[in-house]
């Protein structure tokens, strides 16, 4: 591994003031490692903020449900607060990577990763989610900017992920067999007003499809979806699935998602 | 550099050693304990699974810094007295295991999946056995091993 320093922050205020451009803040480092390690990042520093208590935690609060950046995926799908309040969000934290993953990756380094397969940003996006960092609060429809890119400012810190608790809600997944990131998935969230849809593992980053909300917010069923044809423009196509199975994923497993909303 | 202490196996230890280094690499290379093995080295086969403060981790992934003060577990600490754990004798009866290679991250992955739970179905071992890749045995005798462990405990 190319050489780097490392710290351990006690407090937020210290560790943006060690942040800089060339810097990164480590969490789990589930993904910051090993890009390190595959030369696809270098930095000259890493700052560890996971001794700093106000990151983590999980905490109900009327009609949101608030994390803490560097609480743990395996945390979060064993809270009994998160399977209560929305519980896809809790079988969709113990669907990433593997045990050993969970006990180490962190729900704020996936989305500051914003990688194009990842399950937390379909979440964010779905469950209208606010990120609060330690300079403001980002809407997550304006937080995912491109593939592997946020709307984070250098040295900006994630400090929790709000999500809004919606009437039901069901996150879907076809995991690649070899590595179980999503080829595709897909986040249905109803609330009293909307429905939300949206895409993971599709396109170049997470997305909604209104083509499908549009439908579902008129009637809520399985069958509405029967007649549509998603259009395969700006759909990822690679070895593990072409554009138009693709296209065929995310309707299916919308489908699949509206019959198991709870 | 940093100054890096850890209980493993039961023993401490404290090592000054570079920013960088990696779990896997402070047993291996530092401490000798050779039976942690490297696969992938990009956490994705699962040889190098050990137990930080009773939880399995890949430690090809995760810094010596970064868990200072931790109690690590690796595949050495685990029989007792000359005595093989539960686990690695299942492993030994059932033939869960061809090359070796990758039996030290299954067993500590094994192990942890029965402190999460202590009766799991064949199709809970393989979902938590995800993280860790064989191919040699097909798994089949892999998940017999790991049944009769939990059986047994």
């Amino acid at each position: 591994m190319k050489n780097f320093s490392y710290h351990t922050a006690k407090n937020i205020k210290e560790a943006t003031k060690l942040a800089s451009s060339k810097t990164a803040y480590l969490a789990g480092g589930m993904t910051t490692l090993p890009a390190i390690k595959l030369r696809m990042a270098a930095y000259s520093d890493l700052i560890d903020i996971k001794k700093i208590k106000d990151l983590t935690g999980i905490k109900v609060s009327g009609k949101t449900l608030k994390i803490g950046a560097t609480t743990k995926h395996a945390d979060v799908a064993s809270s009994k607060e998160v399977k209560k309040s929305i519980a896809s969000l809790s079988s969709l934290a113990d669907g990433i990577g593997d045990p050993q993953v969970r006990n180490r990756g962190t729900i704020g380094g996936s989305i500051a990763n914003n990688d194009p397969s990842a399950d937390y940003p379909a979440a964010c996006l779905a469950l209208n989610a606010n990120i609060h960092t330690s300079s403001r609060k980002i809407e997550s429809s304006k937080f995912f900017k491109g593939m592997f890119e946020t709307a984070l400012k250098s040295g900006e810190l994630i400090q929790s992920v709000e999500f809004q608790i919606p009437e039901k809600s069901c996150y879907v997944k076809f995991p690649n067999p070899a590595s179980r990131y999503a080829i595709v998935g897909v986040y249905v969230a109803k609330f009293k007003s909307e429905v939300n849809v949206a895409v993971t593992g599709a396109k170049s980053y997470v997305f909604r499809c209104e083509e499908i909300e549009k439908i579902l917010s008129k009637n809520f069923s399985e069958s509405s979806l029967n007649s549509l044809n998603l259009k395969t423009s700006g759909l990822n196509a690679d070895i593990h699935a072409s554009a138009d199975y693709r296209a065929h994923l995310i309707l299916t497993l919308a489908k699949k998602a509206v019959a198991s909303c709870k | 550099m940093q100054e890096v202490r850890l209980e493993v196996n039961g023993k401490r230890i404290s090592k000054d050693v570079p920013d960088q280094t990696l779990l896997s690499e402070l047993l291996r290379d530092i401490l000798n304990l050779t039976g942690t093995h490297i696969g992938c080295d990009t956490s994705q086969c699962g040889a190098c699974v050990v137990h930080v403060d009773g939880k399995s981790v890949k430690s090809c992934t995760v810094l010596a810094a970064d868990i200072n003060d931790s109690k690590i577990t690796t595949i050495e600490g685990l029989s007792q007295n000359g005595k093989l754990h539960p686990m690695q004798e299942a492993f030994k009866k059932h033939h869960g295991l061809q090359c070796g290679f990758c039996t030290p991250g299954m067993v500590m992955s094994a192990i942890d999946l029965l402190k999460n739970k202590k009766n799991p179905s064949d199709q809970e071992i393989r979902d938590w056995l995800e993280g860790n890749i064989c191919r040699c045995t097909g798994y089949q005798n892999i998940v017999a091993a790991v049944k009769e462990a939990a059986n047994k405990s």
